[in-house]
């Protein structure tokens, strides 16, 4: 955390918690027990569409699975699987107005 | 498609530096030049990370305001705008909460008649001739066993004697201090006592009870004697303020061992804090002085009315600037009103409840009756329980629902709601009949005092830190 500065006791407590989002695992299991983990991504809420639907396709979803390309951009364990939209391709998306509709446009990118 | 979106959090500048107070986390942040950038940016409306970024890259390197915006959401500074806000739910303590403190009223007599007492004014509750006048040693043995019977696992317990006029019931202090004391010994914890007085019964036996027993002592006090005298009366019409000096005078000079602080009940009629504070702290020698608004209902006399609030505002403002000057010092400043915020601010509270009333704090009124806090003793419908027959589980899980955050719909939106929690109960049942009410005729107050605590909490932070390490045990 370079950008914020906890100040009082709870922002502290905010920060250790977010700090131990990510664990090398080279570095063995942590020593120290960790407090409850709330990973931020797709699986902090109840966030559908990567699922399959009840018959184990996806046409029953009740969003359209092309969405989860923007659910993923930011927070999510998919860097490696979009575009990166902040240096390379920022127009990525930009002929892709609703997912669901213009998924088709999104082209693929050549780094 | 994602979009990026302010959390809920009050931004304040404290030393030429920015910070934000998360709600409702109350963690307190500093930002740095990208931070605080990046929420700049989002203040007119929801961006794209990849949009929010284009825009801010030519001031800052890409990386860091990726790094940022992470942060930033880690922290619930900001929010992907399609996930839901969770909705806050009541629900009662996980753990029963021990109690910790309990106030006995000892009477319900006075020797003053204060204008606008909320005891005996215009404003009471409490039908106090349907009551014992004074506790007797029996209900106060009673009302002691039943402060450690509910202490649960608490190493201490704080026993607070009020009243009416505590002191008229002298001979009972003496004996339920005794046998507290007493009770502590055997159970192996400790016993705190303090009382709250007018000071006009204050002599000198008294005083050595109060030495020797290391007794903490709250003075019910106006000011000078000017304002002193305009509500603190005898039921003459007398004031009291020549009857009060010289017994403050000479508690003060021999009670050093404990802080003796001094209460002020604001008025429309006494609103020059400056002054009062100026009498107490450094003419009487207090060693803090707190001010509280009176509690009424909006059409009294007394009543502070809105431009009143203004006046108060700017006061304790001036007073929080010289607190804040004193800090810097290293020298005590006995505004006490700032440094309870402070400390509050200091461990990041977020209250479900706005006081430890009827939770760690109960108050029992003179036939052993026990309600929600001292304010309350003696009405029945606040009662929870009694010495004897000890708390009503079901009442009391009744009035936390009841008055949980979560269940005060006008506070959802209200950034100081941490801190606050919808105010005292007895202001709210006074002014709006009901304990569960947010208590929304001083909310625009509370929001810039709390901005103002804030400013001076940011800044100690920063120039000194070792102040606030004394809220750290």
């Amino acid at each position: 955390m370079r950008h914020l500065t906890p100040i009082n006791k709870k922002a502290r407590h905010i920060a250790e918690t977010t700090e131990q989002d990510v664990v090398a695992l080279q570095g063995g299991p942590l020593t120290t027990p960790s407090g409850p983990h709330i990973p931020l991504g797709c699986t902090f809420v109840f966030s559908p569409g990567w699922e399959t639907d009840a018959s184990g396709g996806t046409a029953g979803l009740c969003q359209p699975v092309e969405r989860d390309l923007f659910d993923c951009h930011i927070t999510c364990f998919w860097p490696a699987h979009v575009p990166d939209l902040y240096n390379y391709a920022p127009d990525w998306t930009g002929k892709c107005a609703s997912a669901q509709k213009d998924w088709r446009k999104i082209d693929l990118i050549f780094p | 498609m994602t979009l990026l979106r302010r959390g809920e959090y009050h931004a304040f500048d404290a030393d030429g530096a920015p910070y934000v107070y998360l709600v409702p986390s109350a963690g307190v942040f500093r930002l740095d030049d990208t931070s605080a950038a990046v929420l700049d940016a989002l203040g007119e409306q929801d961006l794209e990370p990849s949009e929010l970024v284009r825009g801010l890259s030519d001031r800052f390197p890409v990386a860091d305001l990726r790094a940022t915006v992470e942060d930033l959401l880690n922290v619930r500074a900001l929010r992907l705008v399609d996930r839901p806000v969770e909705a806050p739910v009541a629900s009662p303590p996980r753990k029963r909460i021990p109690l910790t403190t309990l106030v006995m009223n000892v009477t319900s007599k006075c020797n003053l008649a204060c204008t606008y007492c909320y005891e005996y004014g215009e404003d009471k509750i409490v039908e106090a001739s349907r009551k014992p006048r004074f506790m007797n040693e029996e209900t106060a043995r009673q009302s002691v066993d039943f402060m450690f019977a509910e202490s649960g696992e608490s190493p201490m317990v704080h026993l607070t004697f009020f009243g009416g006029e505590t002191l008229l019931n002298f001979k009972v202090l003496k004996s339920a201090l005794a046998y507290a004391k007493e009770r502590a010994v055997t159970l192996g914890k400790t016993v705190d006592t303090s009382l709250t007085t007018n000071a006009t019964l204050l002599r000198e036996e008294i005083i050595d009870w109060i030495v020797e027993n290391d007794v903490g002592v709250t003075v019910s006090m106006d000011g000078g004697r000017e304002q002193q005298d305009k509500f603190r009366i005898f039921s003459n019409g007398m004031g009291s303020y020549d009857v009060v000096l010289p017994n403050i005078r000479m508690l003060l000079e021999r009670h050093r061992r404990r802080p003796v602080g001094a209460r002020v009940t604001l008025t429309k009629q006494n609103l020059d804090v400056e002054s009062i504070y100026r009498h107490l702290r450094d003419e009487l020698g207090f060693w803090e002085v707190g001010f509280a608004p009176v509690t009424t209902s909006w059409q009294r006399d007394y009543a502070i009315q809105e431009d009143g609030f203004e006046a108060m505002l700017g006061q304790f403002q001036r007073l929080a600037d010289e607190f804040l000057q004193y800090a810097l010092a290293g020298k005590h400043h006995g505004f006490s009103n700032v440094r309870d915020t402070l400390e509050e601010i200091h461990k990041g509270m977020s209250k479900a409840y706005p006081c430890g009333a009827g939770l760690g704090l109960m108050g029992v009124a003179t036939d052993g009756d026990v309600a929600l806090c001292h304010r309350f003793a003696g009405s029945d419908s606040h009662k929870i329980g009694s010495v004897t027959g000890g708390v009503d589980r079901g009442k009391q899980e009744d009035f936390l629902m009841k008055h949980h955050i979560a269940n005060k719909t006008d506070c959802s939106t209200c950034w100081a709601r941490p801190l606050c929690a919808g105010g005292c109960y007895h202001e709210a049942h006074t002014r709006y009949g009901a304990s569960e009410r947010p208590n929304l005729h001083y909310c625009e107050w509370i929001r810039r005092w709390t901005d103002t605590c804030l400013q001076v909490y940011g800044t100690l932070a920063e120039r000194r830190p070792e102040y606030l390490a004394q809220f750290d045990g």
